[in-house]
């Protein structure tokens, strides 16, 4: 069942992606490119899913539970602090030169196309550098 | 001079506007993320579920994201069975500059907690302050590189 389930949840997110144009770094690149060919479509992307996210959330809290698990896994982190500055600005630059973010490459990997997979590999790569190097200090929140 | 001009062509590719298509889709995302906290109390961060299954905590951990990520990866094919076309994915930029990104991508966002959907979306929906810096800082790297790139380095 919670196999079954997390799958829909996934295509649901996956088609979203897709539908709103997320999953191609073209795309991504011309929101970031107001100087140039300004393409404004992600402000709707981020408008819509977040007021969703939003009124869902509230629906969703006033639960004591979730449906099939014992609790919500919320992240306990409240620490601004330069790793979460730093580690966002160095994720910004890195979107900043292909236009593919975690979210956006994970659905276009079911396109087949050989750059999806090429981007994904070294994103997993970043993720495991990033653990290697973080794992002699302990206690350090877990990304959502 | 000539040689320039067809790589920042293939740099520079117009797409669409497409206001209603996007918002659509940013809904579909919100239902998605209100769903995975609502039957499995789990935030839909991207980077949060892959690095889970890239580094599994245990086998009951692992094969939520597993089914997740399958049913993400199903996306296009669902696409394309309802639109009879797959979604466009324009890769602007050469191999080496693609690697150089998802490398930076990942350990970004693995030491800034979160991407685009687990801080922009979840996070702010929760009115977390974490994630409201972390989303104004990468959109602003994200802006100040694409501009460095297209007007300063590419003028």
């Amino acid at each position: 069942m919670q196999l079954l389930t997390a799958w829909a949840i996934g295509l649901i997110f996956g088609l979203g992606i897709l539908i709103s144009g997320m999953a191609n770094p073209a795309k991504v690149l011309n929101f970031f490119d107001v100087a140039g060919t300004w393409d404004p479509s992600l402000a709707f992307v981020m408008g819509g899913a977040l007021v969703t996210t939003f009124i869902g959330y509230r629906l969703v809290f006033r639960r004591a539970l979730p449906v099939l698990d014992r609790k919500f896994h919320l992240p306990a982190a409240r620490a601004i602090d330069a790793r979460l500055v730093g580690g966002s600005a160095l994720f910004g630059i890195g979107w900043g030169i292909s236009g593919f973010c975690p979210g956006g490459a994970l659905p276009a990997l079911g396109t087949g196309a050989p750059e999806v997979f090429a981007f994904v590999a070294a994103l997993i790569a970043g993720m495991i550098l990033a653990r290697f190097l973080q794992t002699p200090r302990s206690g350090q929140p877990k990304p959502a | 001079m000539v040689a320039w001009q067809i790589e920042k062509d293939r740099i520079m590719i117009e797409t669409t506007f497409t206001p209603w298509a996007s918002l659509g889709g940013g809904i579909l995302i919100g239902l998605a993320a209100t769903l995975l906290m609502l039957v499995h109390g789990r935030i839909m961060g991207a980077t949060g579920i892959l690095a889970g299954l890239v580094m599994p905590a245990g086998r009951r951990d692992f094969a939520w994201r597993a089914a997740l990520v399958a049913g993400m990866v199903c996306g296009p094919l669902v696409y394309l069975a309802l639109t009879r076309a797959m979604p466009a994915v324009q890769v602007t930029v050469p191999l080496p500059l693609l690697l150089l990104s998802g490398l930076i991508v990942g350990v970004g966002a693995s030491y800034g907690g979160g991407c685009p959907s687990g801080h922009g979306v979840c996070g702010i929906a929760r009115l977390s302050p974490r994630s409201i810096i972390a989303t104004l800082t990468f959109m602003a790297t994200a802006l100040s590189t694409v501009y460095l790139v297209r007007h300063v380095i590419g003028a």
